[in-house]
């Protein structure tokens, strides 16, 4: 399904693939990770304490709602953090 | 004797106008910025390779962006600015000065600093209301970053909420950049601002009434209210709706898929808590801020404060404020001192004053959101403490103060140490107690200021 | 200022001067308890939480042993859930010298009536396949366990409170003498009379016994804390080391507490800090002991003032100098798990002059001629 997140100025720099819960993603150079997983996704991760879903809050790096799981294990706050190549995204929130 | 060593934290508008004023001065100060570049929140540079014309990113503000990111290059060769550096930990040294605890790129790395300018801006403040926990809410502060330093809006029909002039600027922003904008609605009333709009005759254009009825031309067909009584958001996984009542009672509903909403704006004081400077109650704002004087000094003699960190005031505020510490500071080194700029900084600051209060005027504390924030509602969105349960806490279990309430709910012991919460469960607690808000207190700040990797960066 | 007369004043508000407050008005005692902050917020309220009886002095092994049957029942002597959970607690060794030292430990403990399983390698790895190579053996206590320290004081005190004790917060205790008659307390807001005479002062427990010519050495602790977001539950038992430089456990939240080494305190202005050098070195010593946390990010840190003697066990019992008085302070970093109990044995010494449990190690006349070295290196594990 498509992203939450509208790209209004084209960017015309170089395409970084990575991946969302295994599925191909591409994003562009100075795209932030955060924002590079909400034009695919509706949201960043499962809320721990409840049944909910989030996708980061303040995009300053404040709130802390947006920290994201890697499958190498690392964890990343998705707001401050620029997009890399082949970079493997965890949700754990199926699709759809 | 060798040059005292004058730390910075934060690098937007206050941080870099007292690093301009010092290395003027000779010194060469330290910039530590959260921030991949200096420039702060405000005037958000976009990382590299997204960059797009001023006037495109920052709307009437775009030369006041433009001169500050010129200033941070020009002062490049005569600063240590340290960019992606969090200071995360302030520890007093003996005999004076403090221990910096920084998270860099570089990894950990600990900074002795005799003298500290803490520049270290605001937050959106944030009050819950139904469904502002599902994905797709925003921050109003947020909404304007997405735009700012990616190019994006934070969805394709777009409800903006707020009580400040953030929510003007934000609409005019995004209806200029091709969003979708389907509500603008402001919690406080029109007549407020009407009544302030004489007093803000002077201030930048965004925050004339004048605005307020410009929007709704760029914007025609699209409801843009004031005076909104209360907002909820619909959807079970996600945005579907935004629900409002209207100044008159009236209910109405529109579909959309995102939310910009906050209420004003909140200082980031944890580093002036770490640092031990003392904490007074702004009741024109209704929160706690470190105590600073006219020309910036803190309660701690080597500590300075400038800009929303310590006082809510705005971009150009902050950029006074920012000269004017770093001359305070000067003096306080014993440096020869500039009268004449210094009366002329303090005139300006006084000026602004005047403004600042009455835009507080035009913006009033929304008290009927947060007396109408229901029982079931998350409050504190890290760890899942409802109002509820705040409120039998204060009630049943006798918490009278904020950090009490914390340790027996964990309301703001979670990642966000209660930025986003503190404000609401204070407000929350000292209704229900029925006593003023500052009766309640604050809470704590604690290190790290935000999270840090346990293990050490390689 | 307030005047109140009562039978028994306490000084102090941690959760065994609660507790005790609690007992007292059981036995019918009218009771007044001054706290200079809030209740269960000083070193009851704010350390590591463990519940433990294996690893303490054994001296301490007949109080902890009744303390265990205390918290069995104490989410509902409170009415709140004090988070208690028997997750065993278990001591690893990190040398055959560390295994050794559990092994002998295990052999006294067992004349305590304490069952203690030593764990070779194998067996150690077969349940917690977690542990990292630098783990040789470990002792599981599995009666032991963990409790959320911060809800623990303050539900004592609200409890006292129902019960009819005179609770006042926020009044610091200038001064306490006996006038020959009865005790006489004098704090912030309110002044107590009183026959009998409770000193739960913690790190002030040594200023208070001073007050009354006696000589109690108490250096001011503050235990380091630190607690990460929430993770997958992976750390199932609360997890000590020999030697004390680390200990860790995992909430039922999912936030995993370390603690080990020292903040900074002052017993002056009451406040202690976490020190960033020992948050880092705790940190580096829990992923010594579990790798798989070197992703988890710290979200706070905090310390909190206790006090410590020289000798690192505390003083409990009857004053050696003015009748009516009673001492219990300077747990050293180790009262969380006595807390309950203590408050039952000050009421028995209140009203019967003695105590079922014995308290011989613990007197104050200890320290009279105390000329030995101070212990500054000791186990603080909670």
């Amino acid at each position: 399904m498509s992203g939450l997140f509208r790209r209004l100025a084209p960017r015309t720099g170089a395409v970084i693939p990575f991946t969302i819960d295994g599925a191909p993603a591409e994003a562009r150079a100075g795209d932030l990770l955060l924002a590079a997983i909400l034009l695919h996704r509706r949201s960043l991760r499962r809320f721990e304490f409840g049944s909910g879903e989030r996708a980061g809050y303040c995009l300053m790096g404040a709130c802390q709602d947006c920290w994201v799981a890697l499958a190498d294990g690392r964890r990343v706050r998705a707001c401050t953090t620029p997009v890399e190549p082949g970079m493997p995204v965890v949700t754990g929130v199926a699709d759809g | 004797m060798a040059e005292p060593v004058v730390a910075i934290v934060g690098g937007g508008p206050a941080g870099l106008r007292a690093a301009q004023v010092l290395a003027e001065a000779g010194l060469r100060p330290l910039l530590l910025d959260e921030g991949h570049r200096a420039g702060g929140q405000i005037y958000r540079r976009p990382p590299a390779g997204a960059e797009r014309p001023a006037t495109e990113l920052y709307g009437f503000e775009a030369g006041r962006a433009r001169a500050l990111h010129d200033l941070a290059d020009a002062l490049a060769p005569r600063i240590d600015h340290r960019p992606g550096t969090m200071v995360w930990g302030i520890a007093p040294r003996e005999p004076v000065g403090f221990d910096l605890d920084c998270l860099g790129p570089a990894g950990h790395g600990r900074i002795p600093v005799d003298r500290l300018i803490l520049a270290t801006g605001a937050m959106d403040r944030t009050l819950p209301f139904p469904g502002w926990t599902l994905p797709g809410v925003f921050t109003l502060g947020a909404a304007q970053i997405a735009l700012k330093a990616q190019g994006m809006a934070i969805g394709r029909r777009v409800a903006l909420v707020g009580a400040g002039p953030l929510l003007p600027l934000v609409a005019h922003q995004y209806a200029k950049a091709g969003a979708t904008i389907v509500a603008v609605l402001d919690v406080t009333p029109l007549g407020a601002k009407v009544a302030a709009a004489p007093r803000l005759a002077a201030m930048p254009a965004t925050l004339a009434k004048g605005v307020w009825y410009t929007l709704r031309g760029a914007l025609r067909g699209v409801p843009v209210r004031a005076g909104v009584r209360a907002v909820a958001v619909e959807g079970d996984r996600q945005v579907e709706a935004l629900a409002w009542e209207d100044s008159r009672g009236r209910r109405h509903r529109v579909p959309c898929d995102a939310v910009g909403a906050s209420f004003g704006l909140r200082s980031e004081a944890q580093a002036a808590d770490l640092a031990g400077c003392r904490f007074v109650f702004d009741p024109l704002t209704r929160q706690w801020q470190p105590e600073r004087s006219a020309e910036g000094r803190s309660s701690h003699a080597h500590v300075y404060l400038a800009g929303d960190g310590s006082g809510i005031g705005g971009a150009d505020v902050a950029e006074l404020q920012g000269a004017r510490t770093a001359l305070a500071l000067l003096a306080d080194l014993g440096r020869p001192r500039d009268a004449a700029r210094e009366a002329r900084l303090d005139r300006r600051l006084d000026r602004q004053a005047g403004f600042r209060a009455a835009l507080e005027a035009a913006y009033p504390y929304p008290h009927h959101l947060v007396e109408g924030i229901a029982d079931d509602e998350i409050v504190c969105r890290c760890e899942g403490i409802t109002a509820g349960a705040i409120r039998r806490t204060a009630t049943e279990r006798d918490a009278r103060e904020m950090n009490r309430l914390k340790a027996l709910t964990r309301t703001g012991m979670g990642r966000c140490q209660g930025r986003v919460c503190g404000h609401a469960a204070a407000e929350i607690l000292a209704l229900t107690l029925t006593v003023p808000v500052e009766a309640v207190g604050r809470l704590r700040g604690q290190a790290p200021i935000k999270p840090i990797p346990l293990r050490e960066p390689a | 200022m307030e005047h109140l007369t009562v039978d028994v004043a306490i000084i102090g508000g941690g959760t065994a001067a609660c507790a005790a407050a609690v007992a007292l008005r059981e036995a019918g005692l009218t009771v007044a308890l001054l706290e200079k902050r809030l209740c269960g917020a000083g070193a009851s309220g704010v350390n590591f939480g463990g519940v433990r009886q294996q690893g303490r002095d054994l001296a301490e092994l007949p109080l902890s042993r009744r303390a265990r049957l205390l918290w069995d029942g104490l989410s509902a002597k409170l009415a709140e859930d004090v988070g208690f959970e028997a997750t065993g607690h278990i001591k690893l060794a990190r040398s055959d010298a560390d295994m050794a030292l559990l092994e002998a430990y295990a052999r006294d403990a067992a004349g305590h009536g304490l069952d203690l399983q030593l764990m070779g390698p194998n067996a150690l790895r077969a349940e917690m396949p977690w542990l990292g190579p630098a783990v040789v053996g470990a002792s599981l206590s599995p009666t032991d366990g963990q409790a959320n320290p911060r809800v623990v004081g303050p539900a004592f005190a609200r409890l006292a409170r129902r019960l009819g004790a005179e609770i006042r917060e926020h009044a610091p205790v200038r001064h306490a003498a006996h006038d020959g008659t009865g005790f006489a307390v004098e704090a912030e807001g309110v002044s107590v009379r009183s026959r009998t005479l409770v000193n739960a002062a913690g790190a002030y427990g040594g200023a208070v016994a001073g007050w009354f010519g006696e000589a109690a050495p108490v250096a001011p602790l503050a235990p380091n804390m630190v607690v990460t977001e929430p993770l997958p539950h992976l750390v199932t038992r609360s997890i000590g080391v020999v030697g004390g430089d680390v200990y860790v456990r995992q909430t039922r939240r999912g936030n995993v507490v370390l603690g080990g080494g020292r903040g900074t305190a002052d017993s002056v202005d009451g406040l202690a800090r976490p020190v960033t050098a020992t948050s880092l070195g705790a940190g580096a010593r829990t992923l010594a002991l579990i790798p798989d946390l070197a992703h988890a990010h710290v979200i706070r840190s905090w310390s909190g003032l206790d006090g410590e003697m020289p000798d690192h066990i505390p003083v409990i019992g009857p004053s050696a100098t003015t009748p009516g008085l009673v001492h219990a302070f300077g747990f050293s970093g180790h009262g969380f798990q006595l807390g309950p109990v203590v408050g039952e044995i000050l009421a028995e010494l209140v009203t019967q002059g003695r105590s079922a449990s014995p308290l011989h190690p613990f007197r104050i006349e200890r320290f009279a001629e105390w000329r030995g070295p101070y212990r500054s290196d000791g186990e603080i594990e909670h």
